[in-house]
């Protein structure tokens, strides 16, 4: 619900603090709701504050479901 | 951007219609619930109906917090304003209309300090900036956005920053789903017909995927959890579908780059370390919701505004003929309200559903218009 | 020459002076400041006259007159300041007829206070826009508020030009069936200004796309006589041009949201705010409407001016009594590009 958007970590700053980049556009948001985050991970950004990493394999495997749906369509 | 763009992508958008309209069984009709703003949002500003066959219709829900916030709520926060307190709300809240056509952002024009801040972050910055002023904030949202207070609530209480309050207007999902579906309308009217749901996104981010398995199996719907790209909103109604056209009811997760059955359990951890659950709280357009909110708990007593500031007991209502009541229940849609269009819009809301950028009527309003007037001189 | 017959005695302190009072009474303060400051800049033969107003051949043809009132707030942005922008919105302004700009005049409301370097600033770097473009600032006002009463600088600029022969270029004049182009990249200047402000923090290399537009105006119109609208989509952003555009003319438009040129950063930072390009301002872009037949041809002229370069073609005008302004989504569907309504506040929800 919410509006939140996929973001790289790039720095780590004081505290739970992180520099986040889209497209090269950089904010500093909160670390305090992840548990572990890296910088190179994703995460979904919320106001102001990282919600959740996202998993590169399970979007990966979403993305391969989707583009299969059209093959098994074909196949009926 | 990624995992932004790859998942509004055109071609597969093309196939996975298709996928739908051969599907859906020509002689039945599939509702589908979407209670999340976002999703509302994704649906009309992708225009995802137009790939959708005549017979898979989207149901708006009550998914956006500014839209369900009682009038009363949004009276207190103007309240706290004008007793002298520095109020900090996200933007949604700024032009929503409580009583007497007062917003926010009217008295911010008529000299309320007023800030809009885009995390809590910056309020508490604002608290720490202004040491003889109370600063409040105005929090609202779902389960996506309660972490966030939790976190300030919790840095105030680190600082000794005592001059920081919250007033707390946070609710909780399922208990508002259990309510709809409980709700004559739906339950022995059989007036809302409702086949299926799309879960919330970020709300199942945070309390995982496990909590709607309740309602799968209590009220035999299925339950599919679905990201808010357009793609996940299509890819979901096809898990529907087959869910419907199966006779299953299970809750499936679409949404498994960013959801797990457990959520993210640090930020559950924080949430009730704060907060407790409300007896009752009421619910625009739905009335007393028991257990369906959320209040500070006595540990952090000295954060709650609503136990350092007296606040008045307000009898806002709605304004007369503003059907977003009905509409928040999915019983009615924007076009059944005589002040749609007419009385109420974008720039003049009479209620919540338009003001917000994610209630039905501002949706409609800016996205679908120009649909409905064509429909209506078709009709004419 | 002796002290006694030197006007000013001492030169005013530029470099840590701050407007006061005087500054705006009418008496020898305000004269030296106009001097020291104002004419020394914009530096042009009508302005040192020291006259209340400038004198100057009216020309044959039709002139066209725009104002336009400055209160961008910060006074100091990425690509850009209240100086500059106030030069190029206006030159923009009385372009938009087609017209050849010919003098601006500029008035200053200072707040008491506001520090003169910063004010000198803001007026070379207007001297300099007026100075590239070929448009000078002829005559002036200044006028001082107390402390509280003003946001450090207001400036309100009028300019005026004259319109060649064989020109009819209007909002009303657009029809069905013609071609809708744009200059560049969308939502540049708001973004920039978004990034300054400090509520909102967030780094971005994006700059302001402040810029005149009359010579590219003065090539697309040789070329294409026959252009029907132009328009600068400043705030509020394409959308509410188009929708004026729109309503002025009793037409409907459809546009196509892969055409629409639009950064990845700019994209980017609207998303993170949660706010649409479209309704995002711009102040060096232009849009055109053109019968089709032209469209072509007036693509090519545009890409050939600096300001041009990534011109592209977005939509077309329809036929529509209700004036609805439809664009086909990257995604595959339809929606509406509707008037912006209150102001754009980021969203969370």
């Amino acid at each position: 619900m919410c509006l939140a958007i996929p973001a790289k970590i790039v720095e780590k700053t004081a505290g739970d603090n992180a520099i986040v980049s889209l497209e090269g556009v950089k904010k500093e948001i909160s670390l305090a709701l992840v548990a572990d985050a890296d910088v190179g991970d994703y995460v979904l950004v919320h106001v102001g504050y990282a919600l959740n990493t996202i998993s590169p394999e399970e979007a990966e495997k979403t993305l391969e479901l989707m583009a299969k749906m059209s093959l098994t369509e074909a196949a009926q | 951007m990624k995992y932004v763009d790859e998942f509004r992508d055109k071609k597969i958008a093309k196939k996975l219609a298709a996928e739908i309209a051969a599907e859906a069984q020509p002689d039945r009709q599939y509702n589908l619930m979407e209670f999340c703003g976002g999703h509302t949002h994704a649906i009309f500003r992708y225009g995802v109906q137009d790939l959708m066959p005549d017979n898979v219709n989207f149901v708006h829900g009550p998914g956006c917090p500014v839209c369900v916030l009682p009038i009363p709520r949004i009276d207190n926060a103007i309240e706290l304003a004008e007793q002298g307190a520095i109020v900090c709300t996200y933007g949604d809240m700024m032009r929503v209309p409580a009583s007497k056509r007062n917003s926010l952002i009217k008295a911010k024009a008529d000299g309320s300090d007023i800030r809009m801040v885009y995390s809590t972050q910056d309020a508490l910055k604002i608290a720490r900036e202004n040491p003889d002023k109370e600063v409040v904030f105005f929090a609202i949202g779902f389960e996506t956005t309660t972490p966030p207070t939790a976190v300030a609530i919790k840095q105030a209480a680190a600082e000794g920053l005592d001059n920081f309050t919250v007033f707390c207007n946070h609710v909780l999902t399922p208990a508002a789903i259990q309510h709809i579906l409980q709700s004559p309308e739906v339950r022995e009217l059989g007036q809302v017909r409702i086949d299926g749901f799309y879960g919330p996104s970020h709300v199942s981010s945070i309390i995982g995927s496990a909590p709607y398995d309740y309602f799968a199996e209590e009220f035999q719907k299925p339950v599919v959890i679905a990201g808010f790209e357009p793609l996940d909103v299509m890819q979901s109604t096809i898990m529907l579908i087959r869910q419907i056209n199966e006779g299953r009811f299970e809750v499936e997760n679409e949404y498994t780059r960013v959801v797990t059955p457990e959520g993210n359990e640090k930020a559950q951890d924080l949430v009730s370390e704060v907060f407790e659950l409300r007896r009752m709280f009421e619910w625009r357009g739905l009335g007393d919701v028991p257990y369906s909110a959320l209040k500070i708990k006595g540990e952090f007593a000295r954060f709650d505004a609503e136990k350092r500031f007296a606040l008045s007991e307000s009898k806002g209502r709605d304004v007369k003929g503003c059907e977003c009541p009905a509409i928040l229940r999915g019983v009615k849609i924007p076009t059944d309200c005589k002040l749609f269009g007419t009385v109420c819009t974008p720039d003049n809301p009479m209620g919540s559903c338009m003001v917000s950028s994610e209630g039905s009527c501002a949706a409609y309003w800016s996205y679908g218009r120009f649909r409905l007037d064509r429909a209506k001189e078709v009709a004419e | 020459m002796s002290r006694m017959e030197k006007r000013f005695p001492t030169r005013i302190n530029m470099r840590s002076g701050k407007v006061d009072m005087t500054h705006g009474s009418g008496g020898r303060a305000m004269a030296q400041l106009i001097e020291e400051l104002f004419v020394k800049h914009f530096d042009n033969e009508l302005l040192a006259q020291g006259n209340d107003q400038a004198m100057f051949d009216a020309s044959a043809g039709r002139m066209v007159m725009s104002v336009d009132g400055h209160v961008v707030s910060p006074l100091f942005f990425p690509g850009g300041d209240i100086g500059s922008l106030s030069v190029h919105g206006t030159i923009n302004d009385v372009a938009m007829s087609g017209a050849r700009p010919l003098y601006l005049s500029a008035g200053f409301i200072l707040e008491e206070g506001y520090p003169l370097a910063d004010l000198e600033r803001i007026v070379i770097s207007m001297a300099k826009a007026a100075k590239d473009a070929g448009v000078p600032v002829v005559t002036g006002d200044t006028k001082v508020v107390e402390r509280g009463k003003g946001d450090g600088v207001f400036i309100t600029t009028t300019g005026i030009g004259v319109v060649p022969d064989g020109l009819d270029i209007s909002g009303t004049n657009a029809r069905a069936g013609d071609t809708i182009l744009i200059s560049g990249h969308i939502g540049d200047h708001g973004v920039a200004i978004m990034s300054s402000r400090e509520n909102l923090a967030f780094e971005t290399e994006i700059v302001s796309d402040s810029a005149a537009l009359h010579g590219l105006v003065a090539d697309m119109v040789a070329a294409v006589p026959d252009i029907h609208t132009l328009r600068d989509p400043t705030r509020g952003g394409l959308a509410a041009t188009l929708n004026e555009i729109a309503y002025q003319a009793q037409v409907g438009m459809r546009l196509f949201e892969d055409e629409i040129p639009l950064r990845g950063e700019v994209d980017a930072a609207c998303e993170l705010l949660g706010l649409d390009p479209l309704y995002v301002a711009n102040e060096g872009k232009l849009v055109a409407i053109c019968p089709a037949d032209k469209a072509e041809k007036l693509l090519a002229v545009m890409r050939a001016h600096p300001l041009g370069a990534d011109s592209a073609i977005i939509g077309q005008v329809v036929e529509d009594d209700m004036g609805f302004v439809t664009m086909e989504t990257g995604f595959g569907g339809t929606r509406i590009v509707d008037w912006l309504a209150g102001e754009q506040l980021p969203r969370i929800c």
